[in-house]
């Protein structure tokens, strides 16, 4: 790591605000990315990066340099998303681009019917936050394991599990509306 | 066995393949639209830095076996 990277590391944990806004300007796109994989929405994404933000900023003094900023900062932000996951009804987790995915071609795979991706999407909207954000980083986003594992705070296998927990849920709404996966 | 592992293998990789048709992917560029730094910044202004109640519950213990306990100040400031 450079010495001027180790000097603002150290200097944000002082608590000083410039070494934080240069390292916010650093990571904004990443943390905004991270978080939109989980909510979806880019607005929600924009308010929760500011919110994640200012919370890595409370938080401070308990930042460990030798872990590093970016995981840091991923698991904060993880948490601040899954937060907001929680605090929604979940049909009201489809957002636009969701919505238009269900009634133009497939994200990935155009030949799916439309019914079927719309029924889909709402079973997704269903999953418990925390089995549905391992779904989707793991998934859609195909994120590794190992880096899931570390935003989350669990292991790569508690991951693993959790995917698999949310895709038996899935298949199981999904026979509930009709549909033989 | 294997054929029960097959089959649960196959479900879940059909329903993999739902899912990512259901869900678009976000792409690698993905931006906020507008500088999130002054959004940032009206936060700290509106919440300045809270000192954490167990900080508070700590000095509270430690002003009380001060109290209490008048002879172990110096133990105390020796282990500093």
């Amino acid at each position: 790591m450079p010495e001027s990277s180790r000097s603002v590391l150290h200097r944000f944990r002082q608590g000083d605000a410039d070494a934080f806004e240069a390292l916010f300007r650093e990571q904004q796109a990443s943390v905004y990315r991270w978080i939109l994989r989980i909510v979806r929405d880019a607005g929600t994404a924009e308010d929760l990066t500011s919110e994640a933000f200012w919370k890595i900023y409370r938080a401070h003094a308990r930042f460990d340099a030798a872990r590093g900023f970016e995981p840091w900062a991923r698991r904060i932000a993880t948490h601040v998303a899954l937060d907001w996951l929680r605090a929604r009804k979940p049909e009201s987790n489809i957002t636009p681009e969701m919505e238009a995915t269900m009634t133009a071609g497939g994200a990935s795979d155009p030949g799916v019917r439309a019914e079927i991706r719309a029924k889909t999407a709402k079973a997704f909207t269903r999953l418990p936050p925390k089995l549905r954000v391992a779904a989707v980083l793991a998934v859609v986003e195909e994120q590794p394991h190992k880096v899931i594992a570390e935003a989350l705070g669990i292991t790569a296998t508690a991951v693993k599990l959790r995917v698999f927990r949310a895709l038996r849920l899935l298949r199981k709404d999904l026979e509930q509306q009709g549909i033989r996966p | 066995m294997t054929e029960m592992n097959h089959n649960l293998n196959h479900e879940s990789e059909r329903i993999e393949e739902l899912l990512k048709a259901a869900v678009p992917r976000i792409a690698e560029d993905a931006e906020p639209r507008r500088d999130l730094w002054p959004d940032v910044l009206r936060r700290m202004d509106r919440e300045p830095a809270r000192v954490p109640w167990f900080d508070w519950a700590l000095a509270a213990g430690l002003v009380a076996l001060a109290a209490t306990f008048p002879t172990a100040i110096p133990v105390f400031l020796y282990y500093l």
